[in-house]
């Protein structure tokens, strides 16, 4: 049957939203929605899947289904319903803490089991629902109201982790960026297996300008890379700049200058290994500029597919007999007593 | 007694005694296969018509040292050609395989019993790994016994290597010689024993070939040798007429789980993570995809409920089954399913505790965690199974209350149960419960109520897929029929009150709470779980002596049966009997305002029976 157009407004809930106002959580609101009906799918076969924090309020300001779970468990419950209803179109919204701190553990086995579902990472770098102490991804040294001599933990990447655990869908974008992040959230969408973006969030309140390299006019040329499948690795302003690799280590050199295009490193998205993806995960500011865009993105079979595909069967009956009942209770070794 | 002398698989004529019941022990090293050994013995007595009850008894390192005592494994069966509920207190005939299991259970044996050891497997070594100075085959510790020295090791080398096996695979079938043995001495057949090994070693002929050779040499050496004086006989039990299979609990459990979703008209989701005493379950469920059943070994305990509540949302039938570390785990998401009001069945195979306890060990010390172990105003329906085919029964329950209330429920067994075993009478599927699900639809363009409650107070089902219901659920305090996120202190309150009134309508649904033995006693004995049994036993034995007694056991905990505290407050002395320092006793006392009186036991190990009637015994001094 053919699907009504909808519009960014059909997938608006009617509740009032709640983030502070200049939360970079609005933006990637609006995007989604604008994302969503390209997509061609029906609102009622759409879920949002949420844990606990700020970010994982999500799913109420969508007029989609929506289950906003407990804390770091929402890749489990995401799991479990595509397990159950394999046709659905699931998406996971969840943050650095909820994630990667208390929920780290279900991230890293959903994503090896490469479920199909799109994973959104809002990383504000902070705890904002609490009022502000420091995430798995804030920078040591961090100063906050639980690190007043500055975090000694050394932080995660999300991308890092997302890559060890085998992930098959790796993308990095940011929140102000919302033509980069319709590209990303469409591929991640159209991707089979679990899609996992991380987006660069800026909490105005307990963490603001913790991206502001990434997203200041004046220095965003020469922070971020931008990542085009086959295409080398060029940043900066005039576009002079390149990464390539010294033995196992990326470095940065300028073009012209004896080095060509053809000596720097290529991305490809589609590598069997994902070496390439991980050693660009590795690129930190300010040694080196930060990708964006699709780091990885391969085929590999989707658990809840296969599972489908091995538990066919029988609709049980109306009526009260039901001959598979039977079979399973009369199965063994049986005997009869006269 | 009578004896009689026919025995149709004996070259000849032996002299055996009729007897009623019998215990017999099968013990050794956990790598003996005397789990097997038992299993075997069991499955052969079930056929030749006998009632049966087991008990398994296994430590919890899979090999421990060999030879020592914490290796020593044991699995207990009673047989009876009576109606029985219990695996017996005391042993007529031990099998001990060396001279750790000797020590370890030698002391279980009655007065006059038969013991059976290895006699191969007495070496200056193994007494030494048992902690033995001295062989006790010669020092007069057994002399209250009828102790019979067999070198297993030997004869099963002389019977089983000419099929090819090294010698450690030769050695490994001395199980099956003590099984033959066993079975000439109470006349059990050998031919469903050949047939299961021909069925499950069929791919390895030499491994079955030498099995079967072990199996009828421990038979024909009896014979031969005439090593009992006295051989025994168990007559066939008067079972009523119907088609039986032998059911452990965790087995009946989990086809009770498959069997409730397809009532229901649904498919069945597992989420569980593996844990002694409950692996079995989600093994069980594993083995049966085309019953639609789909189970995940998910990465841990909060995983494995969280998986089967996002189940739940998407219109499954979800259960997650686990012991009480992993209840412990998943309280959180309890809660959470609470809340958000989705069915689910959460198994709670309980096991001696606190923390990993004693996790092969039995006990029934989870009741009030049940009860009350989550944070918040959180209560859901609990139910008990009171045998291992009672697991079937009560699986069922849970998945039917589950759907209709739209709530949490939680199916208590314990390990005891789960690992139990029992002659079931299979039951047919047009005779079982139907409660087909209704989910929500969208009725013309109208606003949908996610909490808008029906007359049972259940929220209505409604599912991702079904146009114009979309909706958003979670954690947060939910308004009363909107569902929309609310802190309002009154629709707090509110909301406490329908979820704790919805449980409490289970009730309207449920049996009344029977009286068992003699109604008209001063003395009641009230139980719940896996001491069915022995309290059973206890009490039937207590009427048949000329005393009064009466049994009340509860299958619904929380809500209880409707006539629960008319029931306890006829009687003037009332024994709560629990494998647990006291706690339904905590909420009877509470609840009905009766000074009932504890028996208590935790040891890891079920009640005997001679506990339950010294109980009553002294209670009708």
């Amino acid at each position: 049957m053919p699907v009504e157009p909808l519009k960014p407004a059909d997938f608006a809930s009617d509740q009032e939203v709640r983030w502070c106002p200049g939360c970079g959580d609005y933006a990637i609101l609006a995007q989604v929605k604008k994302t969503l009906p390209a997509l061609g799918i029906a609102r009622e076969n759409i879920v949002f899947v949420s844990g606990i924090g700020c970010s994982s309020r999500f799913p109420y300001y969508m007029n989609t289904y929506g289950f906003h779970s407990i804390h770091g468990r929402a890749m489990a419950v995401a799991s479990g319903l595509k397990m159950a209803r394999p046709e659905l179109q699931v998406w996971v919204v969840t943050g650095d803490g909820d994630g990667l701190s208390i929920g780290g553990n279900h991230l890293l086995h959903a994503i090896r089991r490469n479920v199909d579902m799109t994973v959104l990472l809002f990383n504000n770098r902070i705890y904002g629902l609490t009022k502000g102490q420091y995430s798995p991804t804030s920078e040591v040294g961090k100063r906050t109201k639980t690190s007043p001599k500055g975090a000694i933990d050394f932080p995660l990447h999300p991308i890092s982790v997302a890559i060890g655990a085998e992930a098959s869908f790796v993308a990095r974008t940011l929140d102000i960026d919302l033509k980069h992040m319709g590209y990303v959230l469409e591929r991640a969408a159209a991707h089979k297996g679990t899609s996992f973006v991380e987006i660069y969030q800026n909490c105005n309140i307990f963490n603001d300008g913790a991206f502001s390299y990434a997203t200041d006019k004046n220095t965003k040329e020469d922070t971020r890379l931008i990542l085009e499948h086959g295409k080398p690795l060029i940043f900066g302003k005039d576009r002079n700049k390149g990464i390539r690799l010294n033995c196992t280590d990326p470095e940065i050199v300028d073009l012209g200058e004896g080095v060509s295009e053809d000596d720097l490193l290529f991305h490809d998205e589609k590598a069997a290994e994902p070496s390439l993806a991980y050693l660009l995960s590795r690129m930190h500011h300010p040694e080196f500029p930060e990708p964006f865009g699709v780091y990885r993105a391969v085929e590999r079979p989707c658990y809840e597919y296969v599972l489908d595909e091995f538990c066919k069967s029988s609709d049980p009956p109306a009526s009260a007999e039901d001959a598979e009942i039977d079979a399973l209770l009369n199965s063994g070794d049986t005997w009869v007593v006269d | 007694m009578a004896t009689s002398t026919a025995t149709k698989n004996s070259a000849k004529p032996v002299k055996r005694q009729e007897n009623d019941t019998v215990t017999v022990r099968f013990c050794g090293d956990s790598g003996d296969g005397m789990q097997l050994a038992g299993t075997q013995f069991t499955n052969s007595s079930s056929i030749f018509g006998n009632d049966v009850a087991t008990l398994p008894d296994f430590p919890a390192e899979i090999r421990a040292p060999a030879g020592s005592l914490p290796g020593v494994s044991g699995f207990q069966i009673n047989f009876s050609k009576f109606d029985i509920h219990t695996p017996g207190d005391r042993v007529d005939t031990l099998v001990a395989m060396n001279p750790a299991a000797l020590k370890m259970n030698y002391k279980d044996v009655v007065d006059g019993g038969i013991i059976l050891v290895n006699e191969d497997a007495f070496t200056k070594t193994n007494l030494q790994k048992a902690g033995m100075d001295v062989n006790p085959l010669d020092d007069g510790t057994l002399r209250d016994y009828r102790v019979h020295k067999l070198p297993m090791g030997k004869l099963t080398t002389e019977a089983a290597s000419d099929f090819g096996l090294n010698t450690k695979g030769v050695n490994r079938c001395k199980n099956f010689f003590a099984l033959g043995v066993v079975c000439w001495l109470y006349e059990r057949p050998l031919k469903p024993i050949e047939e299961w090994i021909g069925k499950k070693m069929g791919k390895t002929p030499a491994v079955a070939d030498a099995n079967t050779a072990a199996l009828r040499a421990g038979w024909n050496y009896c014979d031969t040798i005439e090593l009992f004086p006295q051989a025994y006989r168990v007559a066939k039990a008067k079972i009523a007429p119907g088609k039986y299979r032998k059911i452990t609990g965790n087995e009946a459990t989990a086809m009770g789980l498959a069997t409730g979703a397809r009532r229901a008209g649904k498919k069945l989701f597992l989420g569980s993570y593996p844990i002694t005493p409950a692996s079995t379950i989600l093994e069980t469920l594993a083995s049966m995809p085309q019953m639609g059943v789909k189970t995940f070994q998910a990465e841990d305990e909060i995983a494995a409920i969280c998986s089967a509540i996002g189940a739940a949302f998407g219109g499954a039938c979800a259960v997650t089954s686990t012991s009480g570390p992993g209840i412990a785990l998943k309280g959180e998401a309890m809660g959470l399913a609470v809340m958000t009001e989705l069915p689910l069945v959460i198994v709670n195979v309980q096991r001696g505790g606190p923390s990993t306890g004693l996790p092969t060990k039995t006990e029934q010390s989870d009741y009030l965690q049940a009860m009350w172990g989550r944070n918040g105003e959180c209560p859901m329906p609990i139910i008990a199974a009171s045998t291992p085919a009672n697991c079937f029964d009560m699986a069922v329950e849970a998945m039917r209350i589950a759907v209709q209330y739209m709530t949490p429920v939680i199916l208590l067994t314990d390990g005891y149960l789960a690992n139990g075993s029992e002659p079931w009478r299979i039951p047919q599927s047009k005779d079982l419960p139907q409660f087909p699900v209704k989910h929500a639809v969208s009725n013309n363009g109208e606003a949908f109520m996610p909490y808008k409650r029906d007359e049972r107070g259940s929220r209505p089902w409604a599912i991702p897929g079904e146009k114009g219901l979309e909706h958003r659920i979670g954690g947060l305090e939910k308004q009363s029929v909107t569902g929309n996120v609310n802190y309002d202190p009154d629709n707090h309150q509110a909301m406490v009150n329908e979820r704790a009134a919805k449980v409490a309508n289970v009730a309207e649904s449920i049996p009344d709470l029977k009286v068992e033995g003699n109604p008209e006693a001063d003395l009641l004995i009230v139980g719940w779980g896996s001491t069915y049994g022995a309290i059973t036993t206890a009490v039937e034995r207590a009427n048949s002596g000329g005393k009064k007694v009466a049994h009340a056991h509860l299958r619904y905990l929380n809500p209880m049966p409707k006539n629960t505290g008319e029931v306890i407050k006829r009687f003037k002395k009332v024994i709560v009997p629990e494998m647990n320092m006291g706690q339904l006793i905590i909420k009877l006392r509470s609840d009905f305002l009766v000074d009932a009186k504890g028996l208590n036991k935790v040891q890891g190990k079920p009640f005997l029976v001679s506990e339950i009637e010294e109980a009553i015994e002294s209670a009708l001094k």
